[in-house]
């Protein structure tokens, strides 16, 4: 079967500015695609251009196996939820749901037959009559959504639709959001910066920053094995450790080798990876870091630091230390013996670090 | 409300502060009544005699008061030759200030949606051409314009003036509109064109229905301008067709005949009745079509 | 076909306005301008002649009595309605319980027409029977107040109606500067302990520059092209005395049937105005498009 979206060699440029370089994405039928990435790194207007409220200045663009490139938003059989939702504040909940179908001509019954079960799919039944000015926050979204879900498209559009709820809110919402696209097994494409919602919600992540695709993947494939520094930084949080190091080739393996502040350089064994160049930059999670009895892995090395700061977050205690000039996170668990400005056993788990090379940014291993 | 006002210095005393206070409010007083006067010189001259005029005070409050003036003023005061009073220059001014103001206000509604909603190559070039377009002195196109209605066969008409201050109005307008509407966010458009709906369609469900206050605002500049207009009623009339502003200029200095003071009044009060009205009325709109016409580019 | 005008359509709508800006400002402008070159008198001629009507309006008394005007009016009529709309909006703003009342008192004469403003100032300050019979009425019997006849000080009675019909509207303005001042900024001078006068001149007047800036701007604009008040209040008279470039242009074009003069004198207001106003709608548009 045709993929339901399919983006080929798209460029966008404003004047002389590429906005979009070389976008290449396809998602099948029921996947959940998030374009995750730094404001302004040309992930809204990716969306934009799938929904075909941007013009694009080079490339194909395919939505259900249809060239979708030149055809107006009205004819791609989409349907978007915005960041601001966008609900027309003239009318009242119900008329924004069923404008669509209006301007379409639908006939009135099948519009509130369609407008009936949306509403008790979304639980918004008794707001119908309301105008968006009166709405919560959360009620508004529902609205929006509402909006999409009336369509029934091939593919939904959000464009950051949770960035303005407060904090408790966008995490159930981000659950219902989950639920219902697991529910109707629709395709969706979903922008957002916040690199934790990409990662509960999609099926595959698309990384950009400066309008280039830096990494496409699963949420375990781009959490486990970032493709550069860019990714490894911005996804995961709190962000992996980027570690500068020293490698040279041994009988077992790689001796890898972190200056320290105070005190002899930490050397570890990485039996797995060969062929390192010199310099390398090590991405360790702070959840690979722990204390040895915690962390019985094989692949685990452990290694006397001195820890600067102990931060009790409830579950986890993270700890912070000074290492190959950086500040290092570990993920310790909260009965943790760690005292600030006290040396601690720390273990190292070799078996799922990455390494980088400092010139490029590029993933080594 | 910048509040500190209330919050007094620690240094002065109460009975200097009440005493500052009373000031206050004695110069603003009698700032009131310096705003004040010619509006009470003018009614008060208005529903005096003519005898009473000549032999009283300016300030004085009308011994008699007598509606003769207003009468005069209304339907048998001489502009020039004519002795119909201001009536049906009223009438014309209505004939012309009614159509100029609707046709001016749609057109800048429209124009002012598609420059802050369609952005396409030129669109700003367009605006900012516009913008300036309200700035020019008037004297630099009455030339032109004057043959230009010659030429469409419709000068010294009222269709002429109409003509006249819809070109010249639509300037304001756009900017009025499209500085409203940028408020708008992109977002709700671009919702609208997911939904299905094109250009007019957009307009008129979901720009239009949110536009009341700027229409009021609209309105009630283009009216005050077109109302209170006397360079182009002056420029581009004939006898019949004149404007009140014009007429009244005629009645207040023609040279013939006895000067009637209070027929003078009457007749500026009438020439000033419905702009006034309109700013008693909605002079929350008016002020704010005062800021925005004349200060945001 | 229908493709098309989805697509166009916004340029379909904006066509008719763009096309009348073109012809009715910018074509004017500049047929006015050729015309200026011309020797263009009752009818107007196309022959470029150069700088003649510019050379013979220079030479003319009644211009340079119409320009002075303009220099003396403009300046003592944006002057004093600053000063005087500033006064008024601190004064408003010191928590008065009237202030709406008082602000539309202030206010209402921007609604009148000038021709109004015009005839009711004649009116009180006709010399037999106004404020100054009036005032003599009072007892001071010596009470001379005829600038409406005087040609040295008819301006002054120009610039007087003027400034009753406008400085309204700038305390309007300026008051809505002092009401958009960052209160937290206020509070925190307030607990440093300055004084509310330092606070105004310290800190807020200085904030309101863009304020003072659209002020000047729109006033400016107004001595400009102000027509109607001195038609109405004194004809251009006595004599010449009250002429401004505005009438001066009139004249020309309607009464005298000298287009040639009527033309250059246009252009040379509509030079005032670029001056003026470009340099200002520039840095607006840049402001905007950043």
């Amino acid at each position: 079967m045709a993929p339901i979206l399919d983006i080929k060699n798209l460029y966008k440029n404003y004047g002389a500015v590429e906005i979009l370089k070389d976008i290449n994405v396809s998602i099948e039928q029921g996947e959940f695609l998030v374009l995750v990435g730094p404001s302004g790194c040309g992930k809204s207007t990716l969306l934009n251009c799938i929904a075909g409220l941007e013009p694009i200045t080079r490339g194909e663009l395919h939505i259900g196996g249809r060239n979708m490139t030149d055809v107006s938003p009205k004819n791609r059989d989409i349907a978007m939820v915005f960041q601001s939702y966008a609900l027309y504040p003239t009318m009242t909940v119900a008329k924004n749901i069923t404008f669509g179908m209006k301007v379409r001509g639908v006939d009135q019954a099948t519009q509130q037959e369609k407008l009936q079960q949306v509403a008790r799919q979304l639980q918004i039944e008794q707001l119908l009559n309301r105008r968006p000015g009166q709405l919560s926050g959360g009620q508004r979204q529902r609205v929006a959504m509402g909006r999409a879900l009336v369509r029934d498209p091939k593919l939904f559009l959000f464009d950051e639709p949770l960035s303005n709820l407060d904090a408790k809110l966008r995490v159930e919402m981000r659950t219902e959001i989950k639920e219902l696209h697991q529910r109707l097994g629709a395709s969706m494409v979903y922008v957002t910066h916040d690199q934790i919602e990409a990662m509960t919600l999609a099926t595959k992540i698309v990384v950009m920053k400066g309008g280039v695709i830096q990494q496409i993947g699963s949420p375990a494939e781009i959490y486990n094995r970032p493709a550069n520094l860019f990714v490894a930084d911005f996804m995961g949080n709190p962000a992996m450790n980027l570690i500068p190091a020293k490698t040279r080739a041994n009988g077992v393996g790689t001796k890898i080798e972190i200056a320290r502040k105070d005190g002899a350089p930490i050397v570890l064994t990485d039996t797995q990876n060969r062929n390192l160049p010199e310099d390398v930059i090590l991405g360790v999670r702070p959840e690979d870091i722990g204390e040895p009895d915690h962390r019985a892995s094989q692949t685990a090395q452990a290694a006397e630091c001195m820890v600067d700061i102990v931060e009790p977050a409830g579950a986890d205690t993270f700890v912070v230390m000074q290492l190959g000039g950086k500040h290092v996170t570990a993920r310790l668990h909260s009965e943790t013996s760690a005292q600030p400005g006290k040396r601690q056993q720390l273990a190292f788990d070799l078996g799922k670090v990455s390494y980088f090379a400092p010139d490029t940014g590029q993933r080594l291993n | 409300m910048t509040d500190f006002a209330i919050a007094p210095p620690r240094s002065q005393s109460r009975a200097v502060r009440i005493g500052l206070r009373w000031l206050l409010y004695v110069i603003l007083g009698l700032f009131a009544l310096y705003y004040l006067l010619p509006l009470f010189v003018m009614i008060t001259t208005s529903l005096k005699s003519l005898e009473e005029i000549r032999t009283g005070d300016l300030m004085a409050l009308p011994r008699e008061v007598t509606f003769d003036a207003w009468k005069t003023a209304w339907s048998g005061a001489c502009t020039g030759i004519q002795c119909d009073g201001v009536k049906p220059y009223f009438w014309n001014s209505v004939l012309i200030a009614v159509p100029a103001v609707l046709i001016s206000t749609l057109i800048g509604a429209m124009n002012g949606y598609v420059v802050a909603h369609w952005h396409f190559r030129g669109a700003n070039i367009f605006f900012a051409l516009m913008l300036f377009g309200c700035f020019i002195p008037f004297q630099v196109v009455l030339l032109p314009m004057a043959r230009v209605l010659g030429l469409m066969g419709i000068a010294g008409t009222i269709p002429g003036l109409i003509f006249v201050h819809v070109i010249y109005g639509i300037g304001f307008t756009t900017l009025f509109f499209r500085n409203y509407y940028v408020t708008i966010p992109s977002e709700l458009s671009k919702a609208a064109k997911v939904d299905g709906a094109g250009f007019l369609r957009i307009f008129w469900s979901i720009f239009l229905p949110l536009s009341l206050p700027i229409i009021v605002v609209s309105i009630i500049w283009q009216f005050t301008q077109i109302w209170n207009d006397f360079l182009f009623g002056v420029s581009f009339s004939q006898a019949g067709t004149q404007p009140i502003t014009v007429a009244l200029n005629n009645i207040v200095n023609s040279t013939t005949g006895v000067k009637e003071y209070n027929v003078d009044m009457a007749a500026a009060i009438i020439a000033a009745l419905p702009t006034l009205l309109v700013y008693i009325v909605a002079g929350k709109y008016f002020i704010r079509g005062l800021t925005a016409g004349s200060v945001k580019g | 076909m229908s493709k098309w005008l989805e697509e166009h359509l916004p340029k379909v709508v904006l066509a008719p306005s763009f096309i009348a800006v073109l012809v009715f400002v910018y074509g004017f402008i500049i047929w006015t301008a050729w015309v200026s070159l011309t020797r263009s008198r009752l009818l107007p001629k196309y022959e470029i002649e150069g700088f003649i009507q510019y050379e013979r309006l220079f030479a003319a008394p009644r211009w340079d009595v119409a320009m002075n005007n303009l220099f003396i009016f403009g300046t003592l009529f944006i002057v004093i309605s600053m000063v005087l709309g500033l006064m008024l909006a601190i004064l408003l703003d010191q928590n008065i319980r009237t202030e709406g009342a008082i602000r539309t008192i202030y206010l209402y004469p921007m609604a009148l027409s000038m021709i109004v403003t015009g005839t009711a100032w004649k009116w009180i300050l006709n010399p037999g029977l106004g404020l100054e019979a009036t005032v003599q009425g009072w007892g001071l019997e010596n009470f001379t107040f005829n600038w409406l006849v005087d040609p040295d000080k008819a301006i002054y009675t120009v610039v007087l109606a003027a400034i009753w019909q406008s400085s309204g509207f700038v305390m309007a303005l300026f008051l809505a500067g002092l009401r958009s001042v960052d209160t937290e900024i206020i509070r925190a001078a307030q607990v440093d302990g300055i004084p509310t006068w330092r606070v105004y001149s310290a800190i807020i007047i200085p904030s309101m520059a863009p304020i003072f800036l659209s002020a000047f701007i729109v006033l400016a604009h107004l001595a400009i092209k102000s027509f109607d008040l001195v038609i109405a209040l004194t004809g251009g008279g006595p004599g010449f005395a009250t002429d401004l470039p505005a009438t001066y242009m009139y004249a020309m074009a309607f009464s005298r049937g000298d287009i040639g003069q009527a033309a250059s004198s246009a252009m040379v207001m509509m030079g005032v105005v670029f001056t003026i106003v470009v340099p200002y709608l520039y840095s607006e548009l840049r402001a905007k498009n950043d």
